[in-house]
Formats: structure tokens, sequence, C-alpha cells
């Protein structure tokens, strides 16, 4: 069997922060994706949470969008998008959120709103959605995003969902009652959070990928835990079930 | 006060005035498509079109120039990428400019909820350290007058129109709905008028013998239109699937002015009616999207005499 792709390494990265009998907040795409794979493997009794009003989704088919007719049929619980958000998110029962962005700080705070100025943006990206909420709500957050160097600034273009804010205590000083982004997962490695500082570290790379190769993928001078760890490879079985089971036209991992 | 079934061409002209604030809503599924092209076929403008996610039925209509502002949550086209009406509208003022008032999700459906429940504002865990509210001054904060925390403020949103889809409803416009229910319910209640379109109307009887299943009465209801197939591209539970094809065909489709205009001509300004439109299809959307059966079995509600 082929070893596994840098996309690959990232949705089974993903998949092992998913602990049994969470219940995630959870995108289509890469998320959607590591869940299932986590259903599969060592977390079959997560719950599947979707912010279009599902819980316990178990879709029979890899959704297009966090709205399809896949995610009520076979559901535990099919709600008003208000209950979701306020009984589930705001009441404290997500365990852990998943967020993708166009860019990251070195806080984890996420820009998904605009490119350049706001009122004259170079690009406009689709805005805040439910993102701002599961960053802020959520006990804690798993971020995805393809490691780019202007993705990765110095400072955001805007701030649409605040992770560990300007660092230190200042989460919690903002009246936070929730751990904020505990990992980023990008193609090249995996990060967590200085627990004091709270600045993002570079924990792992994944297989082949050099320190160099992210450093030039990184706006800011990047801190790395030591000792730098590597992603550790997935068993036969969690690929097959990648490549056969849970995407076997390759729509997400390409 | 009963609601009035009309044709769609009927209730458009009747309930939806330039200037209006529409809020055609349905979440991914049951968006009320053919309410929106009605609308660009009755070229209204000026409107103030709301939706947690404006969609391709908002590029549709904003492509069309029947808007001038949009309140939201998430532009874009789920799983496929940009709406290029849209952006043209922003970022070019094509065909006309197009002002933003941007929430999220939670904060926009908070201001139905307002709206619903008649107060003047919602309270929400929202919003602090992010630069929201530097660019909308309507998303303030507001002081727990039990605990002094700071909580998100946002205004109650009531627009003057709302339209829905849903399977079905009976003639007086008792609406039910299965699947995802988005803020159907919050926007009904919210709206000063509202239309429900449905896959199908049935007798008084069939609501009532599944009274849980209705999401909208018809008390709130100001007009039923009945049109199979209304929400295609979208979907409705156990009706249709969404035509993901077209999703992602809509990338190219919108990419240009164009193009996007080529569609309009076709499909919308073409056709008199959704039963046109279905009809063009020649039968392809029933072959395409229609799902196998997957029922439900009954409740027992119990006979209490």
């Amino acid at each position: 069997m082929r070893p596994a792709s840098l996309s690959e390494l990232m949705a089974v990265a993903a998949a092992r922060e998913i602990r049994d009998q969470d219940v995630v907040f959870v995108g289509v795409g890469l998320p959607n994706l590591a869940v299932n794979l986590a259903r599969r493997t060592h977390a079959p009794d997560a719950q599947l949470v979707y912010e279009s009003g599902v819980y316990g989704a178990r879709p029979a088919r890899q959704p297009l969008s966090i709205g399809d007719p896949s995610l009520a049929t076979g559901a535990i619980q099919v709600m008003p998008m208000a209950e979701t958000f306020t009984y589930f998110l705001q009441g404290g029962r997500i365990d852990v959120g998943f967020l993708g962005a166009a860019q990251i700080d070195r806080f984890g705070n996420l820009n998904t709103t605009v490119i350049g100025d706001y009122e004259k943006p170079t690009t406009r990206l689709p805005g805040a959605g439910g993102a701002s909420e599961i960053s802020w709500l959520a006990r804690r957050t798993v971020i995805l995003l393809p490691q780019k160097r202007n993705k990765f600034p110095e400072r955001l273009d805007f701030r649409t969902s605040v992770g560990h804010h300007t660092g230190g205590g200042s989460r919690e000083a903002l009246g936070s009652k929730t751990a904020g982004p505990s990992r980023v997962i990008t193609n090249l490695g995996v990060y967590g959070f200085d627990a004091s500082s709270k600045e993002m570290e570079l924990h792992a790379l994944h297989p082949g990928v050099t320190l160099d190769e992210v450093r030039a993928e990184v706006g800011w001078e990047l801190r790395v835990r030591e000792p730098l760890e590597t992603t550790e490879a997935p068993e036969p079985e969690t690929l097959r079930l990648l490549r056969e089971e849970l995407d076997p036209k390759g729509v997400i991992l390409g | 006060m009963s609601a009035r079934l009309l044709s769609m061409k009927e209730a458009i002209s009747q309930y939806v005035d330039d200037g209006d604030v529409v809020a055609a809503e349905g979440f991914t599924h049951l968006i009320p498509f053919s309410a929106g092209h009605e609308i660009i076929r009755q070229r209204k403008k000026d409107l103030i079109l709301c939706r947690l996610t404006p969609d391709l039925i908002y590029d549709q209509m904003i492509a069309a120039g029947v808007a001038r502002k949009l309140i939201f949550g998430w532009i874009g086209n789920p799983g496929v990428g940009s709406l290029y009406g849209i952006r043209r509208a922003v970022e070019k003022e094509q065909p006309r400019p197009l002002s933003l008032e941007e929430y999220s999700h939670f904060g926009l459906l908070s201001r139905l909820k307002a709206g619903a429940s008649g107060l003047p504002f919602m309270h929400l865990r929202d919003y602090d350290g992010t630069d929201l509210p530097a660019v909308n001054g309507s998303i303030r904060t507001v002081e727990c007058p039990f605990t002094g925390e700071s909580l998100a403020a946002v205004p109650a949103l009531r627009p003057d129109v709302a339209i829905l889809h849903a399977q079905r409803a009976d003639s007086s416009g008792n609406t039910q709905v299965w699947g995802l229910l988005g803020v159907q319910k919050e926007v009904a209640f919210a709206a000063k008028k509202v239309i429900v379109v449905v896959e199908e109307i049935v007798s008084e009887d069939v609501i009532r013998a599944d009274p849980n299943r209705t999401l909208v009465p018809g008390l709130v209801v100001d007009a039923v239109v009945a049109e199979p197939f209304g929400a295609h591209p979208s979907y409705a539970q156990g009706y249709y699937d969404r035509d993901n094809d077209f999703y992602l065909g809509w990338a190219q489709t919108s990419r240009t002015a164009a193009s996007l205009e080529a569609y309009l001509d076709e499909w919308v300004y073409g056709v008199a009616s959704r039963e046109e439109y279905v009809e063009k299809y020649e039968g392809e959307l029933e072959r395409r999207l229609k799902p196998q059966p997957n029922l439900s079995p009954p409740v027992d509600y119990g006979l209490y005499t």
C-alpha cells in the first residue's frame, strides 16, 4: 500500500483529536471525513452536530454541504437552528468544534471575512457563518487549514473569530468560559499552544516534511516544541478505510 | 385570519413591494427558488434581502438587480466556492451597488428570535475580541442586570415579507416541515407578511393527524402557493434531492456577468412559471433527484374522548 499522502495525514491527525463520546461540531469536507474516520476506528460513540440543526447525524454519503438531506435521515435529532446554537453551543454541550480559515495568527485567531481593507477588500471571503460562536463557545477547537505563508500572517486582515486573542490570559479576561484552540493541523504538521503564553508551537512534522519547509510558510518567528516529533503514520486499515470507504472518489483527499 | 391560496404571480405581486425587507429563508433545505425567480420576473427593486446564507437564490436575485442591500451571516456556494453575482455587486457595483450588513449565523438568527418574540433585542455570547462590532454598529453589548456580565446584543429584525418553502400545508397555511428546519419558524413569526410555498396542499385532517410536525401555523401565514419542485435546485426532504450538479455547475454559470445573464434569460425570464421551468427539464428532475422512500413509522397520539 502506498504511504499516506499529506492530505491523508491531515485527516488522520484530525481524527486523533476526537475522543470517544465527544460531541463534535463539524463542518463539511475534511472535518466531516475526520469525524467519520474517528467513529470507524477509536471513537465509535462520537456524536456529530451540524449547525444546520442536527444532533447525532449518521450521513450515508459524503455531504457536499452542511445542509445535506443525508444529515437528517437517520439522525438522532433534527431541530431549529436556534436550538443548536442556543442549547448545544451556547449551553456548553459541544466538546470540540472544527474550524477552517483563510488566515490564522500565532494565537489561533481566525479570519474568514476579507483579505485587504474591509471597505475595499482585495477578496471578499464568506464571512463568519457559525465560526465566531464555535470558536468562542465550543469547549475546545481544532483548526484545519493548508499551510501557506499568506495564510499564516503576522497580523490578520480581519479578526472574525477569537482564539487565544493576544495570548496569555487574554481570552479568559474577555470573559471566555472555554479553552479555545487546542490544535492546528496543516498539510505539513501539527501544532499546539504553549500553556502559559498561548502561542502556537509546532509539535510534529508530517513524515518527509522539514522544519525549513514549515518555517518558509509561516509569517512570524515560529516556536518549536522540543523534542519535535514526527506525525505517526496511520495503520494500513485506517488508510484502507479512507481510500475505499470514506472518500472512495477522492473528493476530499484528492 | 386565514391565509389565501394564490398563484406565485399573485402572491409576489400582492405581498412584495419595492424597497421591502425580504427574507426568503431555508438553510440549504427548502430554499424558495421559485419565489425568487418570480421576484426577478416582476422586476422588483431596491429590496433589502436577508438570509443566513445568501446561497444561489440571492446570487441570482442580486445579479438581476432587485436588491440594494444584503443582511447575512455567510456568503458562499456551500462546498463549492464563491457567489460571483454577489461579488460583482460588492467589488464592481455591477449591475448596481450592494451594501452589506454582516453578522454570524447565531447573531442573525438571534435578530429573528427577537423579532418573533416581541423583544427589542436579543443577547448572546459572541463577538468578544472580534472585529465584527467595529464594522457593524448594530452589534453592541449589554450588561446582565443579575451577574454584571457583558453580553453581545443584536436588534430585533422584522422583515416586511418572509418567504418559506415547505413540504405541505393546508389551504389555511398550516405548514408542516420535516428534515432540516433552518430558521423557518423564527422568520415566519418575525415577519409582517408570510408567503408559504409548498410541494403539496393537503386537507386540514392531514395536518391535525400529526400536529407535532406543524412548524408554522396558518395564524401567521398570508398566502399559500402550491408549486412542486419549487425549491429546486435546493431540495425538499423526501420529495427530491439537492441538485448538487447544479450547485457545482453554478461556479461556471455565474463566473461572468454574461453567462449568469444567459442563465436568467433562459431559466427565469424565459419561463412564465415554475410549472414551465419543471416542464423544460422534461422529466429529468424526477428521474435524477427523486430519493428512494424511507418512511417513518406513525406514532400513536391516542384518542381521548
